[in-house]
């Protein structure tokens, strides 16, 4: 059995005028952890948009589950910086807002079953927010409403989650608990891919590495026993590997 | 019986009122959700210019109020593009376009400012038979299709970026919310006025806000409002002969001023 999650070969990408990605290369298998990181600015967002088919690359290609977003997309879910992602006023309850991932798979003019209230709950549960479900989003702290996206994400049970710094703008107890929800969700089999400035963290969490350096190339390295420094000396530049 | 229902064009009026309140807070609520009430205002006044159009060239004005609406929402589409995160701007062209129409047109028309000056503000007028089923269908559309896109509808309003990730077709049906968006505005012109209407699509739902505690609360406490101001102000409008499209929205402005101040803590 092929227990390929995702394949990126030569991925390069540019901005009208910024050139961000060039020649990236990872694999992931099933389980796998990949930390991503680097400095403000250094290409982390604009690779999780590529994977996610917001932006289209300008080489290279990117395999999803051994066929493309399109095709993949039911196994792929998405957690973004809990910031932008919708107007605190919205009158909506938690169930509502964990429901709405499930309506794209019902097709137009299908109308929501108990079924889906049961995935909803079974969701909410994972991130510990089943008390909260008819609660206003509004009212909800930061680290409860990140809770809330991570359960609207796994309601439809995907077998890739990506996150884009999940745990910015959130207290550090949240933050603790956010880490362990996601923890255990990749003990369970769950491939996870995440960015997060906060590299101690990732590193606790992550088995692979793709770090942006200052020099404008990447490093992929699997976490066998990479200390600290020497993620720091690959963060300053100093190569690991040798490139031809 | 109250005098008010032996009148045959009473009754029809209340008809047509009757589901226009009903679709109102319908597109009002994603409307307003994603900040983009003011397209109500753009297709209202080319609206306007559509009816002038028609009662110029001598085909029925609603007709013209739809295929103007049509074209005003689909511009403010292809607007908002070049203005980047200015989209707004692309609302007030072509409101601009819409009422500068509306204005030079008025002057071809015999009986020209009387005649516009009902649309605007509306009138419990004589709705022929013809006019109150087109209405009545139009309506019927409106409704239909806003409640078979009401999950798609809250997946996009709450949060356009996820919709569009999970496999929702959201710019195909963003348009067909503009579209129905265009013909609810024409049709509500007749009776509640074009320039009535768009508050008709924002004071409901804004009013349901203030007190709902989820979306489905949202739009059904948004339509008990909507209802209540549009018939009660109908009937007002009649007995004491004021312009029924002014005294609805009067009406529900003073009630969400009362909300306001009596409103619950959340
Ligand atoms: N929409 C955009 N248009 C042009 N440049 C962009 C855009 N988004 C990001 N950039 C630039 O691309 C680079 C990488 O951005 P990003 O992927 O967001 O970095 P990170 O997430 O690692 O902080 C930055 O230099 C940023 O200024
Ligand atoms: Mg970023």
């Amino acid at each position: 059995m092929n227990n390929e999650v995702i394949n990126v070969e030569n991925l390069t990408f540019e901005y009208t005028d910024t050139a961000v990605l060039k020649n990236v290369n990872f694999k992931l298998y099933k389980g796998d952890f990949l930390g991503i990181i680097g400095a403000n600015g250094a290409g982390k967002s604009t690779l999780i948009k590529l994977i996610l088919n917001l932006l289209t690359p300008d080489s290279g290609k990117i395999e999803l589950f051994g066929t493309d977003f399109a095709k993949a997309r039911k196994k792929i879910g998405y957690v973004s910086q809990k910031a932008n992602s919708f107007n605190s006023d919205f009158p909506a309850t938690v169930k509502e807002v964990v429901r709405a991932n499930l309506f794209a798979e019902k097709g137009l003019f299908k109308p929501y079953t108990k079924k889906d209230d049961e995935k909803v709950l079974s969701a909410l549960e994972l991130v510990g927010m089943t008390q909260y479900r008819n609660k206003l989003i509004g009212s909800l702290s930061g680290g409860e409403q990140q809770r809330v996206f991570i359960a609207r994400a796994l309601v439809r049970e995907p077998e890739l989650l990506l996150m884009d710094e999940p745990t910015v703008g959130i207290d550090a107890k949240s933050v603790h608990d956010i880490m362990e929800i996601i923890k255990n969700l990749n003990r369970n089999g769950m491939t996870i891919i995440m960015t997060n400035h906060d590299t101690p963290t990732l590193l606790e969490v992550s088995n692979k590495l793709l770090i942006f350096c200052e020099h404008g190339y990447e490093e992929f390295v699997t976490m066998s026993d990479l200390s600290l420094e020497r993620i720091s000396d690959i963060l300053a530049g100093k190569r690991l590997h040798k490139h031809a | 019986m109250l005098d008010i229902f032996t009148y045959p064009f009473m009754i029809k009026a209340f008809f047509v009122a009757f589901m226009i309140a009903l679709c109102a807070p319908c597109i009002g609520l994603p409307i307003v959700l994603k900040r983009f009430s003011a397209i109500g205002d753009a297709t209202s006044h080319s609206a306007l210019g559509g009816i002038a159009f028609g009662l110029l060239i001598g085909i029925n004005p609603i007709i013209g109020a739809v295929v103007f609406s049509i074209v005003a929402v689909l511009s403010v589409e292809r607007l908002r593009k070049a203005f980047g995160t200015y989209h707004e701007i692309a609302t007030v062209i072509v409101m601009s376009a819409g009422i500068g129409l509306t204005a030079v047109l008025s002057a071809f028309i015999k009986n020209g400012s009387a005649n516009i000056s009902s649309f605007m503000f509306g009138s419990i007028v004589a709705i022929s038979d013809f006019e109150l089923w087109l209405s009545l269908i139009l309506c019927a559309v409106v409704l239909v299709m806003t409640f078979l896109l009401y999950k798609e509808n809250f997946a996009i309003t709450f949060d356009e970026e996820a919709a569009a990730l999970s496999g929702i077709p959201v710019r195909l049906i963003n348009f067909i919310v503009m579209l129905l968006t265009a013909i609810l505005v024409s049709v509500a012109s007749r009776i509640v006025g074009a320039l009535m209407i768009s508050s008709l699509l924002v004071i409901p739902v804004a009013n349901a806000m203030l007190i709902s505690k989820s979306y489905k609360q949202t739009l059904t406490l948004s339509i008990v409002f909507s209802e209540f101001i549009t018939l009660a102000g109908l009937f007002v409008s009649f007995y004491m002969n004021l312009r029924p499209g002014g005294t609805i929205v009067l009406m529900g402005v003073v009630i969400l001023v009362i909300t306001a101040i009596i409103k619950p803590k959340k």
